[in-house]
């Protein structure tokens, strides 16, 4: 069980923590929504809470909750860049189809 | 798939929900877009990484349009075409543009603000500053993936409501939903982070292309107010090119310079002035077009010697807008460095020596207005939590409307921070009166012809009734880029007039500035007048209610006593003749005694009119 980020994903959210002056880390999850029934999160922590569960990667701490960690479950978030958009990537083997945009997904 | 943003906790949007916001410097010479990416304010670059977007625009043969890189290069072969710092012209007649006849263009008069003829037909400066937004709009929305819920744009301190007006237009037919117009240095400071620190005054300095402004900012609870602003609007970055160009042909004997080999010199001019930013000494070389071979050496010392008056001349207008706030250059708390001339190590060491503390340059100063833009755009969004302080501007002067007897009533007092509303009921003064007349006004004095006229409109359909029984609400709406809406209501019948406050000329800092000190100067003639129009006004209507009561139930009155009120009333005109307060208070109240008697019989008859022919029962 586990959630990893890439070392480029690490990098960039290790500048925009020191940027923004504070935070843990990072929590990905899932919430239901969107056009195809769940939606990514991904949000600065400032506060963790009891029941999280926290790993480790690349020196980056990422929370998230035992519900949405059984849909995220071996996802890599990964930074990349698209001609002058650039963000970051869910690259999650649970997914079965998600929507065009990619927003939203089922597993 | 979509690229994702850390959000704020608790704050990620549902797909297809976010909110894109982005801050735009629209500048004379340059203009940018920046935005808010997981939490950190980043200026958008286009495809080849370039982050400066000139403000030039070119009309071509076939209808397109190009703005930018590309139309800054065909500048001087097709000028009629190719409109350049068009900020100037925002708002502006031709005979506001001093310069003009020495411009490319070719202007056209028009009511209000200038326009321009190109190949395309008639520009309006408010349409070429749109396609400049568009391309800005274009770049976001491809950097972001998709489209923008709005964005905030920045204008200078100085902008008065028709400038303001203009830009906001423009954003408007460019598609932009602007959040607000904020000042730029008001943006360099939030940039910076100032508006979450400490309160007191900062200055900025903001030293341009070609335009030199400085603005006094006060931080007083999380609002930033514009104390002063100076500057000069023919000094910048491309003096220093100059001198440096030159220096060049001084010390390589050359004269009658063909323009191609003057554009080189200008150009290698300017990138040594750009190389001694970081050098101590820097080669000029070229080859002209005679074959000549120039080669020299400029050092630090000899730049700084040959460029001091322009950095000596900067402070001019700094010891002017310190003097014009009224404080000393010790009372400063911080300075923000603007523009790309500032990154010129003596114009930081003499601003440094000035204010006795180094500026704050650690940010692109290029970039630091669109990067404050778009924090505060962020902001306003809603992509921060509610603890987050909205900054707000105030309004320099107070806004209110003409009463009888030419007095000004305050309806929004100055310093008020925006956006902001406030009502007021207002009732009629003559008996059955349908109109009234609305006159906004803009100023501290209690005169109406102390303060700015800033717009008349009159509310009809208002039904007849006795003077004093109908209930006019008067609101004045100040939008959060200080815009006026004034809207008038009888509240008995519904009638509405409303007006949006678009001055044909606004005011400059020194106008506010000169009316500021004027009502300090005269308030206590001030205070002399208002009582004698108030004085006069109550008199009149006592009077016009006399006369009135007279023509419809003089037969109440014996001679005699009909012969006590015309002598009171003869009085009341003389007093009122005469100007003196003291004198038309006392005529008042003695026509007020002589007619208690008659008003309470009166009111006698009325009831009796009253209740004449009505049923016991249905009282």
């Amino acid at each position: 069980m586990a959630i990893t980020l890439s070392e480029t994903a690490a990098r960039h959210v290790s500048q925009f923590i020191s940027k923004r002056g504070k935070g843990l880390g990072i929590r990905l999850g899932v919430k239901t929504s969107g056009c195809s029934g769940m939606a990514y999160k991904l949000e600065f922590v400032d506060v963790a809470n009891d029941e999280d569960i926290a790993f480790e990667s690349h020196g980056v701490k990422v929370f998230t909750d035992a519900k949405s960690l059984a849909y995220i479950d071996g996802t890599e978030l990964d930074y990349t860049k698209e001609g002058l958009n650039e963000g970051f990537k869910f690259n999650n083997p649970n997914v079965k189809n998600e929507c065009g945009c990619g927003e939203s997904f089922n597993v | 798939m979509a690229l994702l943003q850390i959000a704020e906790p608790g704050l990620s949007a549902a797909p297809h929900e976010h909110r894109l916001a982005v801050g735009i410097d629209l500048g004379t010479t340059n203009s940018l877009v920046a935005t808010v990416r997981s939490g950190s304010a980043a200026v958008l670059a286009d495809e080849f990484g370039r982050s400066l977007l000139p403000s030039v625009v070119r009309y071509l043969q076939n209808g397109e349009t190009v703005v930018g890189h590309e139309a800054q290069s065909e500048q001087t072969r097709d000028a009629q075409n190719t409109i350049s710092s068009v900020k100037r012209f925002m708002g502006r007649s031709v005979k506001d543009i001093k310069d003009a006849p020495a411009l490319p263009y070719r202007f056209v008069d028009a009511p209000g603000m200038l326009q321009l003829q190109t190949r395309a037909g008639v520009k309006s400066p408010v349409e070429v500053s749109a396609d400049i937004l568009r391309a800005l709009k274009t770049r976001a929305e491809s950097a972001l993936g998709g489209e923008l819920t709005g964005a905030v744009i920045t204008v200078p301190a100085y902008f008065d409501d028709a400038q303001r007006q203009a830009t906001k237009d423009a954003a408007r037919l460019a598609g932009l939903n602007v959040l607000r117009l904020l000042n730029e240095p008001t943006a360099a400071a939030i940039a910076y982070g100032l508006d979450n620190g400490a309160e007191g005054t900062y200055v900025v300095y903001d030293l341009g292309g070609g335009t030199f402004d400085i603005s006094i900012l006060k931080l007083t609870r999380g609002v930033f107010e514009v104390m002063a602003t100076s500057g000069d609007s023919a000094l910048g970055g491309d003096d220093f090119d100059h001198r440096v160009y030159c220096w060049i042909l001084e010390q390589a004997g050359l004269h009658g310079l063909s323009a191609q080999d003057g554009r080189l010199l200008l150009t290698r001019a300017r990138e040594a002035k750009e190389a001694l930013t970081e050098h101590l000494d820097t080669r000029v070389t070229a080859l002209l077009s005679d074959g000549q071979a120039i080669d020299l050496t400029l050092d630090q010392a000899t730049f700084r010697q040959i460029t001091k008056t322009l950095v000596d001349k900067t402070l001019l207008p700094v010891r002017k807008a310190l003097r014009d706030a009224g404080i000393q250059a010790e009372d400063v708390k911080g300075v923000v460095m603007v523009g790309g001339a500032t990154r010129m190590p003596h114009v930081q060491k003499a601003v440094g020596d000035f204010f006795g503390q180094p500026p704050l340059t650690n940010l692109d100063p290029d970039k630091v207005v669109a990067l404050g833009a778009a924090i505060q755009a962020n902001v306003l969004v809603g992509n921060k939590t509610d603890d987050e302080w909205l900054l707000l501007d105030v309004i320099p002067l107070s806004l209110g409307i003409e009463t009888m007897g030419g007095l000004a009533e305050k309806i929004i007092p100055r310093n008020s921070t925006i956006p902001v509303a406030r009502a007021q009921e207002f009732t009629t003064f003559k008996d059955g009166q349908t109109a009234m007349s609305i006159h906004v006004v803009q100023g501290e004095r209690e005169l109406i012809s102390d303060c700015r006229s800033l717009a008349h409109f009159v509310l009809r359909g208002i039904p007849p009734m006795v003077a004093g029984a109908a209930r006019i609400r008067i609101t004045f709406q100040v939008d959060a880029d200080g815009l006026l809406a004034v809207s008038a209501r009888e509240m008995t019948s519904g009638v509405e007039a409303s007006i949006e406050v678009k001055p044909s000329y606004g005011l400059g800092d020194e106008d506010i500035s000169r009316m500021l000190t004027e009502s300090l100067s005269h308030v206590q003639d001030d205070i002399e007048a208002r009582k004698l129009r108030e004085a006069v006004v109550d008199a009149e209507s006592l009077r016009d209610a006399t006369v009135s009561a007279l023509a419809s139930d003089g037969d109440l009155l014996a001679e005699d006593e009909r012969q006590l009120v015309d002598t009171a009333l003869a009085a009341i005109a003389e007093a009122i003749a005469a100007d003196d307060t003291r004198q038309v208070n006392q005529a008042t109240h003695h026509l007020n005694k002589v007619t208690e008697d008659f008003a309470a019989r009166r009111m006698d008859r009325n009831i009796q009119r009253a209740l004449k022919g009505q049923n016991i029962a249905e009282l």
